[in-house]
């Protein structure tokens, strides 16, 4: 056993804290280790190639690099050693920088803890068994869940590119948020004018299945074999009949159902098609508040549907599906205003919030364009926006900054000029952040051409006075305070992930962060790639971020999934359980254990029963090796063996 | 002595690749300060985290072992975690007739975004196995 150890300075990070030259030198005592030496940046070119000088001339059959973490740079160093001649699991990282000089201080102390790194991947390593990846094909179909501006421009790039696209939708039309909104900032550019005829591509796309007013169930599989069970809700409504005409809408008795899409400014009916553009535009009930299932009678919508399509006896129904990769598009959800009593919103009829705000500018929302107070529809002259209202409020945990809400105010101050000419607005806001391309011209706009007044400081309290609402706060810059009496008040509400973001990762298995976020592979540098293999982020699911952001993950995300699908066969991890038939006693336990089903029993020649792990199926979790009582199945690479050599490399005296 | 006599004790860690490697990672990007007793194991999934392994360490040198992995319903597998809780919450039933305390042995769930969240557990139960001393005496041997 010949082990080369190739301690890494990574500049002062890691050699500002530990003394490396100690630590190449002890670790040349080890038994096994032959060859021990430093370098500035292992992981650059002439670090890599330095590995692979010494794999030659000191006929090294075993390599411990101790650097970063191997979340960071164990494929760069397993590539290392291929090149060189070596089985790529004929290596061992040790992780001296994330876990060690960047967490403590005394250099002693971690000196000698690197030490212990290396000597636990050291003893480690000299266990480690060459391993081959087999070829397994993939299916290349992609599934998008989510059919926003980020999702739609995911799945138009896959299906451009000649993939076979799944469109999930949850609503029933695609759009998301950005089909809400009346215009756009920087350029105040029509919002629906722009996404319509993407939205329109979507539907007529000969590549793209779209599945609108569906969600997941479940999701089955590994990467370039996923099986995924859609729900398609039940919509009462037959769309291979419905034309969409609307008449159903127009008659429907029931005039006070919640409108999603409107975000409840004003009420739908409860057969409703959510606006004019939606795709596809057919009509669906909501039965909460359709009286034919309240009430058990009424059936006027049936009757007037010239195509008979309503069909009050409707199913959920379950297709599945087999796909390669899956792009999570499944955008953000913005938090509740009575989660703010202190604004009133929910409340008093005139503090609403951005988003509903912006169905009231829009033309084809409730008021037709027409700016309206919600309480007596008179024209507001005065209207206060509040920006970050919940963004950076550790109190109600969310320390964060909603990322668009102070670009979309200026906008809708600037549009309630354009409506209203004699009306006066006023921003309350903590700091202004415009940092995209026009953003901050676009800002100063507000103030300078629409005389929008900006008031930096926290509103903290708004209440009713006669028919105005009175908005208190701060002007730290003065350092005074200040009342504003308002005929209408906005808030720009803070975004939030979506209430079913966590359910939606565990399907996945993707991580989230406290906040309900995905997480991405890196971020810096996968910004769209998740740690699971085959599932990538696009969009605001990630993180608040805007439309030319969510954009560009979207197109990210399908780039990726081009590059995944360019090959027919895709390498599989080696390292997955292994069954030792004269071990095995056929017990099966792992069969039941193994989260994946990748165990199935053989029957020998000779009749007897052991287990069989599929390798292309294994994920490597190692749950079967714990769980058999006879250690007769291993998980490869971190064999009962492996495990317990490193730690008796640490505890052993 | 691997740790340096009177100001560590021997700490191992089981780590779960995916959130808890990733979660002490990005404490130590953070720069989040920790004390240094702790020795990090890597395994895929805390599934994979036979109680035996931490037997093992108790009874060859450790003075505290712990084992963390994704949070329930958030495993990279599905459920390892929920393989490792039940075993794990087995084992700490079985210590006490090893002799060992308890308090020695620790698991829990850190995601892989949840650095401060990390340097607190690795701080606390530093701390308490400081609080209850080496688990070995230390013989002095004289060949």
């Amino acid at each position: 056993m010949r082990v080369g150890v190739f301690i890494c300075h990574c500049g002062s990070n890691i050699a500002g804290t530990i003394d490396v030259a100690k630590v190449a030198e002890e670790t040349k005592k080890l038994p096994g280790v032959v060859y021990s030496t430093t370098y500035m940046y292992t992981c650059s070119e002439p670090g890599q190639e330095e590995i692979q000088k010494a794999i030659k001339t000191e006929n090294l059959d075993r390599v411990v690099v101790a650097a970063c973490s191997p979340r960071m740079h164990e494929l760069t160093f397993r590539r290392t050693v291929a090149k060189a001649g070596l089985n790529r699991y004929f290596f061992e990282q040790a992780n001296i920088r994330e876990h060690i000089s960047w967490i403590g201080t005394d250099k002693e102390l971690n000196t000698n803890k690197a030490i212990e790194a290396v000597r636990m991947a050291v003893e480690k390593v000299k266990l480690n068994k060459p391993l081959f990846s087999s070829s397994f094909k993939i299916n290349k179909r992609v599934l998008v869940i989510g059919g926003g501006v980020a999702g739609m421009q995911a799945a138009l790039d896959c299906a451009d590119g000649g993939l076979e696209v799944l469109l999930v939708e949850k609503s029933p039309s695609v759009g998301g948020m950005m089909s809400r909104l009346d215009k756009t900032f920087p350029t105040i550019d029509c919002s629906i004018c722009i996404l319509g005829p993407k939205m329109v591509d979507v539907a007529q796309h000969e590549k793209i299945k779209l599945y609108a007013y569906s969600e997941i169930d479940e999701i089955k599989g590994y990467v370039g074999n996923y099986q995924v069970k859609i729900r398609k809700k039940a919509t009462y409504v037959d769309w291979n009949k419905c034309t969409g005409c609307g008449a159903c809408m127009e008659k429907c008795p029931s005039k006070n159902s919640y409108d999603h899409f409107n975000f409840g400014i004003a009420p739908t009916r409860a057969i409703n098609i959510p606006f004019p553009q939606a795709i596809p535009k057919k009509a669906k009930i909501d039965p909460e508040y359709c009286r034919q299932f309240t009430k058990g009678k009424c059936g006027v919508c049936a009757k007037i549907c010239p195509t008979k399509a309503i069909d009050y006896e409707m199913q959920d129904e379950i297709v599945t599906e087999d796909v390669g990769a899956i792009i999570v598009a499944t955008g953000y959800s913005l938090i509740d205003m009575e989660k703010l009593p202190e604004y009133g919103g929910g409340r008093y009829p005139d503090v609403i919030s951005g988003i509903q705000y912006e169905r009231l500018l829009n033309a084809s929302g409730p008021t037709s364009g027409h700016i309206v107070r919600p309480s007596d529809n008179a024209e507001p002259k005065t209207v206060v926006f509040v920006a970050c209202a919940g963004s950076r409020d550790k109190s109600i945990g969310i320390p964060y900054c909603s990322n668009f809400c102070c670009m979309y105010i200026a906008k809708q101050a600037i549009l309630t000029k354009d409506h209203i000419p004699d009306s006066q607005s006023y921003v309350f806001y903590m700091d202004i952040r415009s940092p995209g391309k026009g953003y901050d011209e676009f800002t100063r706009r507000a103030q300078e051409e629409y005389g929008v007044k900006y008031i930096r400081g926290r509103v903290s309290r708004i209440y009713p006075k006669g028919n105005k609402m009175v908005v208190r706060g701060a002007d730290t810059l003065l350092g005074t305070q200040v009342e504003v009496e308002a005929d209408l008040v906005v808030l720009g509400t803070a975004v939030i992930s979506n209430a079913d973001a966590g359910h939606m990762a565990e399907k996945l298995h993707i991580s989230y962060d406290t906040f309900g976020f995905y997480v991405e592979g890196h971020p810096k540098l996968r910004p769209v790639e998740t740690n699971t293999s085959g599932v990538f982020l696009a969009g605001a699911c990630q993180g608040p971020k805007d439309i030319p952001a969510s954009v560009g993950q979207g197109s990210a995300a399908a780039s990726k999934v081009q590059a995944l699908f360019s090959k027919d066969m895709l390498e599989s991890d080696p390292a997955v359980a292994k069954v030792n038939i004269n071990a095995c006693v056929g017990c099966l336990k792992c069969v039941g254990t193994c989260p994946f089903q990748a165990i199935k029993e053989k029957e020998l020649r000779d009749g007897r029963i052991v287990a069989d792990v599929i390798e292309t199926v294994c994920a490597g979790c190692g749950v079967c090796t714990s769980t058999c009582p006879c250690g007769a199945i291993q998980l490869q690479h971190f064999t009962d063996n492996q495990i317990l050599a490193e730690v008796n490399a640490i505890c052993l005296k | 002595m691997p740790e340096i006599a009177s100001q560590e004790l021997r700490v191992v860690g089981f780590l779960c690749n995916w959130c808890s490697y990733g979660g002490a990672d990005t404490a130590g990007v953070s720069r989040f300060k920790q004390p240094t007793d702790l020795r990090i194991i890597r395994v895929p999934c805390s599934g994979r985290v036979d109680p035996l392994f931490v037997v093992k360490a108790l009874l060859n040198g450790a003075d505290g072992v712990l084992v963390s992995g994704c949070h329930p319903r958030d495993c990279h597998y599905s459920d390892g975690n929920f393989y490792a809780r039940r075993r794990l919450e087995m084992l700490k039933k079985l210590l006490p007739f090893l002799g060992i305390e308890e308090k020695r042995f620790h698991y829990t769930w850190v995601s892989a975004s949840e650095g401060a969240r990390w340097q607190q557990t690795v701080t606390d139960f530093t701390k308490r196995i400081h609080e209850l001393g080496p688990l070995h005496a230390k013989k002095e041997v004289t060949p």
